[in-house]
């Protein structure tokens, strides 16, 4: 085995030129997959994040009494897809203004009475977090005495939900279509290096050598090509994703907001990936040339 | 079976090769011995090369079988060639030696197929390359050889992988007399060895050499001596 890698390791400086065209269009290939990929983690990152974060405000009327509320707070818990209701006071709700105005106190400092109505601050349960069933749950909880107004800020997230839906299924359409791409680019390398070393293969043959003598060091080589590609494009990626960490933590500097880049453990599946197109190109093209 | 039909190490029956109308080779039968030096001799076209390369599967028989070491070329799974051809070394015409490997590399490649040890591998086509005198050219790429030196190097090739039989195919062809003449001493060494060795020759020279078999063709017809 040593040896045939030695020989698969002498043929690729041999063809220094077409092997490096080669490892480049794997390279790009797999910084344009993996950087659409990226992207994609981070932003169901983001939606997660704020999938958790769901939350619905339900207030009360200001009449509302004791019995009252503890009234609407047991209908609201028999509600389909509310997972817990919180009781906030109107003290509670002045607090809770003065620490997000932390910076702006003196707006409200002013204040003779307080405004704020009495509310209750639902969680929902994940399988009521599309835009339809909030909208269906913020009517039914609206049609109950003593409801004044309810309110959701996220309604737009169902749609968010849906594009990066979207983004995932042009993600995988094409990284089928790069991986078909650079399937297509091994082949016709080794093709190339097929028919340019067609004599000498058929010396080999002449020799004594078996196929998988003459096979084994083009499958090492379109496997290193892979390897060497799929290494190449992920360096390249993780420097430009530094850069634009570093860019876009600044521009949101305050906003709480990780980007993270891939775990090792994907970064090992796509090098293998890489090495798997790479030894499906060499496949196609070796079991063509070997039968002529 | 008797002891003369053990020492048969390649039979024709009645072999026919044609290309297209063209027939190259027409019943030949052959009976070769273990250790019989054999030229087969013919003017130009008359088969010799077309004959030589039936018995390793550089071409496929027509019709007729040929048996080769006790097999049966016309049975003889593809997977199977690459061991028929084990059984040969065979000097090519053309040397056919790859012109991007240097000389040691083209003799080792014989062993490298076998799966030889790397040790035994160097020990070997040194010993090969020292044979044939071309030892200390042994990191020269074949294209900066002469075509003695080149030629030297495919009888090297040949016999590195202690083949059962040995083919060369006009081996002297291209050469001067000096150089032909160290070619010719190295194919009788290997049959002196105990070898099996079948020359195709058209040069006359060879031919008067004693206690050799002829097989003589014509127009792909064998003469009947």
């Amino acid at each position: 085995m040593m040896l045939l890698i030695k020989r698969a390791l002498q043929d690729l400086s041999r063809n220094r030129l077409l092997n490096a065209l080669t490892m480049v269009t794997i390279a790009l290939a797999v910084l344009i997959v993996s950087a659409f990929g990226l992207f994609l983690i981070n932003a169901q990152d983001v939606v997660h994040s704020w999938e958790k974060g769901v939350r619905m405000m339900v207030y009360l009327k200001p009449e509302t009494g004791a019995a009252d509320r503890k009234n609407t707070e047991q209908r609201l818990l028999g509600l389909y897809g509310v997972s817990q209701v919180r009781f906030i006071s109107k003290q509670e709700a002045l607090e809770e203004l003065k620490q997000e105005l932390k910076h702006q106190a003196s707006l409200i400092a002013g204040l003779k009475e307080n405004p704020l109505p009495e509310a209750f601050e639902i969680r929902l349960v994940a399988v009521t977090q599309s835009d339809q069933d909030m909208a269906r749950l913020a009517a039914k909880i609206q049609a109950l005495p003593n409801v004044d107004s309810v309110e959701y800020g996220q309604q737009w997230l169902g749609k968010a939900l849906y594009f990066l839906q979207l983004f995932r299924l042009a993600g995988i359409a094409l990284g089928l279509l790069f991986l078909l791409a650079t399937v297509f680019i091994v082949a016709n390398t080794i093709r190339l290096l097929l028919y340019s070393r067609g004599e000498e293969i058929e010396i080999m043959r002449l020799v004594g050598a078996t196929d998988r003598f003459i096979k084994t060091p083009f499958f090492i080589e379109a496997m290193i090509q892979g390897l060497v590609g799929a290494a190449a494009g992920l360096c390249l990626l993780a420097i430009l994703f530094s850069m634009a960490v570093g860019n876009i933590h600044q521009g949101l500097s305050g906003i709480f907001f990780h980007l993270r880049f891939f775990p090792l453990i994907t970064l090992l599946e796509i090098v293998a990936c890489s090495m798997l197109v790479g030894w499906i190109g060499c496949y196609l093209s070796i079991r063509q040339f070997l039968k002529s | 079976m008797t002891g003369k039909q053990q020492d048969l190490i390649i039979q024709m029956f009645h072999v026919h090769k044609t290309y297209g109308a063209k027939k190259a080779l027409v019943d030949i039968n052959l009976d070769i011995y273990k250790n019989d030096f054999i030229f087969v001799n013919g003017p130009s076209g008359a088969g010799k090369t077309t004959l030589l390369k039936l018995l390793y599967l550089g071409e496929p028989v027509s019709e007729g079988q040929v048996l080769v070491d006790g097999m049966n070329l016309a049975r003889i799974s593809r997977g199977r060639i690459a061991h028929l051809r084990r059984k040969f070394g065979i000097i090519f015409q053309d040397y056919k030696l790859i012109a991007t490997r240097t000389v040691f590399e083209n003799v080792a490649l014989v062993l490298e197929a076998l799966g030889t040890e790397r040790r035994t591998i160097t020990k070997r086509v040194n010993y090969a390359l020292r044979s044939v005198g071309m030892e200390d050219r042994r990191g020269s790429f074949p294209p900066s050889l002469s075509g003695g030196e080149q030629q030297r190097v495919a009888v090297a090739r040949a016999v590195v992988g202690n083949p059962k039989i040995l083919l060369a195919d006009e081996p002297t062809g291209n050469l001067d007399a000096a150089s032909a003449e160290i070619i010719f001493n190295l194919l009788k060494k290997f049959h002196l060895r105990g070898g099996t060795v079948m020359v195709a020759t058209h040069d006359p020279t060879l031919l008067n050499m004693p206690g050799q078999r002829i097989v003589q063709l014509k127009a792909g017809v064998r003469l009947q001596q």
